[in-house]
């Protein structure tokens, strides 16, 4: 470094803790060396988290959010606007890879126990992350005023109408009018492009910080913490994140560029999952389209809303449906108390919890997959089969996780 | 492992069950051609004489069928006939209200309609108006049943009748199956005409989505950098992991 440089560094580290920070955070924050494939999906999520908002920034620029005018604002940046197309491809391709990185995410922390002591908090925050992203994800949709935009928005709205007491009122609140109009277009774009993305940004930033605190979990589920050098004092199993797992991450960073560019580039509606079909065609509120189906990530939440059809105690069967749809996304925070299991990783537990496992993801495909789907009194049955199986892997888990015949864990990382 | 396989198979199959019946009508395949600029100049060609006089393509400039190599001259000369400017929307005189009373709802807009209804539906659409004087324009179209529009390519086509024949089954009982039979030929011949919708299916498709063309030419490029980048950082990242493992 160069004595002019080094000076100028001490100039801010005087001032601001600079260097401090740069080792805390990236050279001396010692990540497990074990780190397999399924760890890519942390910073691959900030890199789609940045590249929602610059691309976003630039959509602001010539979307107009007036029900008169969004969709043909639309069509404006992807026609007129140099590179328009280029930059909302990138957000609408951004916004589905986000709940595809998400997923994988959240999955690899239910294989590897990453939800347990002392990381209860740092799933907790991460819930919080995954809860803004699906808020955001819905006003976003919103924004280009298509048929499905207001058709799908409005079986949310009316979900939230449904709520017992407070329903009706905080419906009216969060839309600005008795029904979804231009009033709620331009608070839902309120909503997207200031309210929920200071919130998620400010949330990412806790999630990092908090996972600083009590460092990384790896594919062996054991604290790299416990076994420390003598003189050095740093976890033996350990190493610098910074240049180790950032040049690590910029090869997958360029794979999964890979796929997110083959998709922008080659297939930017990708069959109707990414861009709907119907809703390239402008938002009509007088005509409810024959089949409304969410994006392929609300798919197996949607199915749930729909597998409730009788009526149970004093609740209505809409209302069950909300709450097992709520109660799908909400059960995931309870994780950590749930998990019994005197291991972490799935490659020390049992075959109980290999096997629940296999069902709960076959659970989640077959929900998405109906909910593409309009319903018909087998797939309602299917639905409610898979729902119930969804919900038993969480609510069963305190017995099956505790007699699972475990394997002894290891003392240092295998390689 | 043996249960899982076998719940996994299960699980493959019942969904099939469920596909089994559905009225929908099978879709003839439009053959695409969207680097064939003859084509797409013929397709704007067709466009601007028969639709644009009821549906707008109000998101689409007359100046960017210079995408399809021709001139603002040519497109002034050729393309427009309203005595709009080169630079502007291809819009329509016809006003929303007035049309929705004329053929009971307005005609839509065209700009996106490859994208929403696709191709293979705007081909078959277009080549299955058949004559039927219960409706208020004279004609029926097979796969949109009552449409508002009438055939405006007829003299192009001819004029086609239903023919509704009971077919066996094979499970005992009959099925209808319906056919166009062409009863006055028009100006071109079957494969001309086929042609001809291709065409303007190939139009329609470009109109959706005039950026494609360069969209797919420039992720060539991309993907051939990043093809590049993946050699590259691999080397980069074992290089520093070395002294890892």
């Amino acid at each position: 470094m160069s004595k002019r440089l080094e000076s100028m560094i001490g100039w801010i580290d005087a001032r601001f803790p600079l260097t401090s920070n740069w080792k805390a955070h990236l050279t001396e924050y010692y990540a497990p060396k074990n780190f397999n494939f399924w760890y890519y999906f942390g910073s691959l999520a900030m890199l789609v988290l940045v590249n929602q908002l610059l691309t976003g920034i630039f959509l602001t620029m010539n979307y107009k959010p007036d029900a008169s005018m969004a969709f043909g604002s639309v069509e404006y940046i992807m026609r007129d606007v140099d590179f328009g197309w280029l930059i909302r491809y990138m957000h609408s391709t951004g916004a589905s890879m986000f709940f595809v990185v998400v997923y994988l995410h959240m999955f690899r922390g239910m294989m590897y126990g990453s939800y347990r002591k002392p990381r209860e908090l740092l799933w907790l925050i991460g819930m919080g992350i995954f809860f803004v992203l699906m808020m955001l994800a819905f006003t976003g949709y919103i924004l280009p005023w298509g048929q499905m935009s207001y058709w799908g928005a409005q079986v949310i709205v009316s979900m939230i109408g449904a709520i017992p007491m407070v329903g009706p009122t905080l419906s009216n609140w969060l839309l600005g009018d008795f029904m979804l109009s231009d009033a709620a277009l331009n608070r839902f774009f309120a909503y997207h492009v200031v309210t929920l993305p200071v919130l998620l940004v400010t949330l990412v930033v806790v999630h990092i910080l908090a996972l600083h605190e009590v460092g990384s979990n790896n594919p062996d589920g054991i604290e790299i913490k416990a076994n420390k050098h003598p003189v050095t004092n740093i976890p033996v199993d350990g190493i610098p994140f910074h240049p180790y797992y950032t040049v690590k991450d910029i090869f997958g960073v360029v794979v999964f560029l890979m796929v997110f560019c083959g998709i922008i580039f080659f297939a930017p509606e990708m069959g109707g999952y990414f861009l709907e079909y119907n809703n390239f065609i402008p938002a009509n509120t007088l005509q409810t389209p024959d089949h409304i189906a969410p994006v392929w990530y609300f798919t197996p939440y949607y199915s749930m809303l729909r597998a409730v059809t009788v009526n149970f105690l004093w609740i209505d069967a809409k209302l069950w449906g909300i709450i097992l749809m709520g109660g799908s996304v909400a059960i995931f925070a309870l994780l950590p108390w749930l998990d019994r299991s005197p291991v972490k990783s799935i490659r020390y537990k049992g075959p109980i919890f290999k096997f629940a496992l296999f069902l709960f993801v076959i659970s989640v495909l077959v929900l998405g997959w109906l909910g593409t789907k309009s319903p018909t009194p087998l797939y309602t049955i299917l639905a409610q089969v898979f729902t119930v199986i969804y919900f038993a892997f969480f609510i069963l888990m305190p017995w099956y996780s505790k007699i699972d015949k475990t394997k002894p864990e290891p003392t240092r990382v295998k390689e | 492992m043996r249960k899982m396989k076998g719940f996994l198979l299960v699980c493959c199959f019942i969904p099939l069950t469920a596909f089994a019946s559905g009225p929908e009508m099978r879709l003839d395949k439009a053959p695409l051609h969207p680097t064939d600029k003859i084509s797409l100049q013929r397709g704007a060609q067709a466009f601007v004489n028969y639709c644009l006089t009821c549906h707008s393509a109000e998101y689409m400039r007359y100046n960017r069928l210079r995408d399809l190599e021709l001139s603002e001259k040519q497109i002034s000369e050729n393309f427009i006939f309203t005595g709009q400017k080169v630079g502007e929307l291809m819009t329509v005189a016809m006003k929303k209200k007035e049309a929705k009373q004329w053929f009971g709802v307005a005609p839509p807009d065209l700009s996106v309609i490859a994208r929403s209804r696709g191709p293979d539906w705007l081909y078959t659409y277009l080549r299955t108006f058949y004559r039927d004087d219960s409706t208020a324009t004279g004609w029926n179209n097979l796969l949109f049943d009552k449409a508002a529009m009438p055939h405006v390519l007829y003299q192009l086509q001819g004029e086609q009748t239903l023919e509704v024949q009971a077919e066996d089954n094979g499970h005992g009982g009959t099925h209808e199956v319906k056919k166009l039979k062409l009863t006055s030929p028009g100006v071109l011949s079957k494969a001309e005409y086929d042609a001809y919708v291709a065409d303007l299916v190939n139009y329609l498709v470009y109109l959706g989505e005039p950026a494609a063309t360069k969209r797919t030419q420039l992720g060539a490029i991309v993907m051939l950098f990043l093809f590049l980048m993946l050699g590259l950082t691999y080397a980069l990242k074992k290089e520093y992991w070395r002294d890892v493992h």
